[in-house]
């Protein structure tokens, strides 16, 4: 019963990494770049929840509602100020340095003003735990939300991508932002709205992985950032079921590395994942092949 | 005598890092210097060659990488693993200086390993590659036990007890605690010897013409590979000469303190590095020397702004690339170009 224990937890984390992944697979797809601070974006959504809860003692939805507000201004902030100066630069490297920087920022910003020390993150989910076979599996509330929340974001923004004029409007501006602008498409206000929702889904994932994990620092965004960023590799850069099934799979790789084998190899066999996707399938899993043009 | 623009460009360079040495040296001999800036010395010289070897990947290949403290531990363990193994053994100069070649050929052989995925990859690919890169390398180090006696080598991944070492066995590798009690030999002497060494091998390659490969690919791959040049070939041996200077700074850092652990050379650090470089300017060698020791002793030397140091670099970073490379910027620095020098041939006229 322990494998199916540690495989259900395996699909939680995974889940969070999915939402995570899903921010920085569509913002990849149209702004063709890797959004560094993405990981510190969810690092602000769960100091949001966490002071607006503890110390203003809002509703946990209002507290959430609120979190996700702040994350999708900063997003679109951080994208005005930082990204779009440099959207036609002529050396990649100037948009990827500019989102290590504000990377930083971000997390300098919050060790001035949150401090160093670890915070303790209140669970504010209150679902009652799944006891099953007698109790020799018990699935907590934490779990169930975590994973019907991923199960409904990744509906949803399936939905908006195909059926909605913006999410069309998305498709075409990842395919060709040229073509798309000479049909009449606002891009700037699309990738605007692409950093949105990633930036919204960073509040949401924020809120879940400090409700799994407990514990809040300035530092918490950046890894699980960097590992959904390996998701979305392994899933396949650009694409939204990518994201999700690199996400789970990659979370299931984790929580099982990390119980059979041993926790402190867990990281480094998560990104020996990615440097051995990369070797074999530098596409990713539902990837497409893209030739490059002279 | 007549001396081209390079040439007199990277002597300027090699005299900069001298005049800085004997101002120390003068400093130091006439005790002018304070004991906690003396302690800055060897860690400016390791960032120093750290950040110049950077340089030649983000700079002149036009890779960005994000693995460089990998390397540097790389360098700091096999240096320091050696320099255990012999110490009396061999003249302490000597065990010193095979204890640097021995971290940079370790560093260099895992820098054109890591180059055959990176290959294949790039950009931001490559760029999350060499973090992972990094990443893989801090957390397998941390893990890893290793101990010597009479029977020879002992390995285990579970602690210093089970290795069952003899009597007379001595732990090398304590896991997280890394390696301890490494006999010394990192001097400013030696720190700026190295720098000067470095200095040479990376300006005779950019001036080289290995140099202008390896730039004609950062500036247009498919050009370059049309005019015959081997882009792998290039790619790599600029990632494993980057990856061998790194790891002798990290081999030269290691002889400087008497205990280590691979949980230093994490992602910070290697930002650290690459806010050198980018700061000094992208492609600029000297830019990167002076950036590093700048930017190093500065926040030391001034306590009450260790607090704010990281904010700064973040804001200066984001600063400098959209000052430098944002269109509209370099549209409106041409402008201002225009107007000063039209200026100028207005007053000529007059």
């Amino acid at each position: 019963m322990s494998f199916v224990y540690y495989l259900i937890n395996g699909i939680s984390l995974g889940s969070i990494y999915a939402i995570i992944a899903l921010g920085y697979t569509m913002v990849y797809g149209i702004a063709k770049m890797l959004n560094f601070a993405h990981g510190d974006i969810i690092m602000v959504g769960a100091y949001a929840v966490l002071n607006m809860t503890i110390y203003a003692g809002a509703n946990p939805w209002v507290a959430i509602l609120v979190s996700i507000a702040v994350c999708t201004l900063l997003g679109v902030i951080i994208e005005k100020i930082a990204y779009k100066p440099l959207r036609n630069a002529a050396s990649s490297l100037a948009v990827l340095i500019t989102a290590i920087g504000m990377s930083y920022l971000l997390q300098n910003l919050a060790l001035l003003i949150f401090g160093a020390d670890a915070k303790a993150f209140v669970n504010i989910i209150d679902v009652p735990s799944l006891v099953l076979f007698d109790g020799d599996l018990i699935i907590s509330g934490t779990i169930i939300v975590t994973i019907v929340s991923c199960v409904l974001i990744m509906a949803g923004l399936t939905i908006f991508i195909k059926k909605t004029r913006q999410g069309q409007a998305m498709q075409a501006v990842s395919e060709d932002r040229g073509a798309a602008q000479l049909m009449g498409i606002n891009v700037n206000g699309t990738i605007s709205l692409t950093f949105a929702i990633g930036s919204g889904l960073a509040a949401i994932a924020g809120f879940l992985l400090c409700s799994a994990y407990p514990t809040i620092t300035p530092y918490t965004g950046a890894m699980p950032g960097i590992k959904a960023f390996v998701a979305a590799v392994f899933g396949g850069i650009g694409s939204v079921p990518g994201a999700m099934l690199g996400g789970i799979l990659l979370g299931i790789i984790e929580i099982l590395s990390r119980a059979y084998i041993t926790s402190q190899l867990s990281d480094a066999i998560v990104f020996a994942v990615l440097i051995i996707v990369l070797l074999v399938r530098p596409t990713g899993i539902l990837g497409k092949n893209i030739r490059e043009k002279v | 005598m007549k001396i081209n623009k390079t040439a007199k460009n990277n002597l300027i360079t090699y005299l900069m890092v001298t005049g800085a040495f004997l101002l120390v040296e003068i400093l130091s001999l006439t005790g002018n210097l304070t004991y906690h800036f003396g302690g800055l010395l060897v860690p400016i010289c390791v960032y120093v060659i750290a950040a110049v070897s950077l340089n030649l990947v983000v700079g002149i290949s036009g890779e960005l990488s994000l693995g460089h403290a990998g390397f540097m531990c790389i360098g700091a363990y096999a240096g320091a693993f050696f320099s255990k193994l012999t110490d009396g053994a061999l003249p302490d100069i000597w065990r010193f200086i095979l204890a640097l070649i021995v971290g940079a050929l370790v560093a260099g052989i895992f820098g054109m390993l890591i180059s055959i995925p990176v290959l294949r990859l790039k950009g931001d690919y490559l760029a999350i590659v060499t973090l992972a890169f990094g990443e893989i390398i801090k957390n397998v180090l941390n893990v890893i036990y290793i101990g010597k006696d009479s029977r020879g080598f002992h390995f285990s991944l579970k602690g210093t007890m089970a290795l069952g070492l003899e009597e007379d066995g001595m732990v090398i590798v304590n896991g997280p605690q890394g390696i301890s009690r490494i006999p010394g030999g990192s001097s400013l002497v030696a720190g700026f010897i190295l720098i000067l060494i470095t200095l040479f091998i990376v300006l005779n390659i950019i001036n080289s013409r290995t140099g202008r490969a390896i730039m004609a690919i950062r500036d247009n791959r498919i050009a370059a590979e049309s005019v015959g040049i081997n882009v792998s070939k290039y790619k790599m041996l600029a990632f494993s000469i980057s990856a061998a200077l790194a790891g002798v700074a990290g081999s030269l850092y290691a002889h400087n303190i008497a205990i280590f652990s691979a949980t230093k050379f994490d992602y910070n650090m290697s930002i650290l590095i690459l806010v050198f470089v980018v700061l000094g300017g992208i492609g600029n060698i000297r830019g990167s020397v002076i950036a590093a020791v700048i930017l190093y002793a500065l926040p030391e030397m001034l306590r009450g702004l260790s607090d704010y140091r990281m904010l700064i670099y973040a804001v200066l970073l984001i600063a400098i690339m959209l000052f430098n490379q944002a269109p509209a910027a370099i549209n409106f620095r041409t402008k201002i170009k225009a107007k000063l020098s039209m200026k100028k041939n207005e007053r000529g006229s007059e």
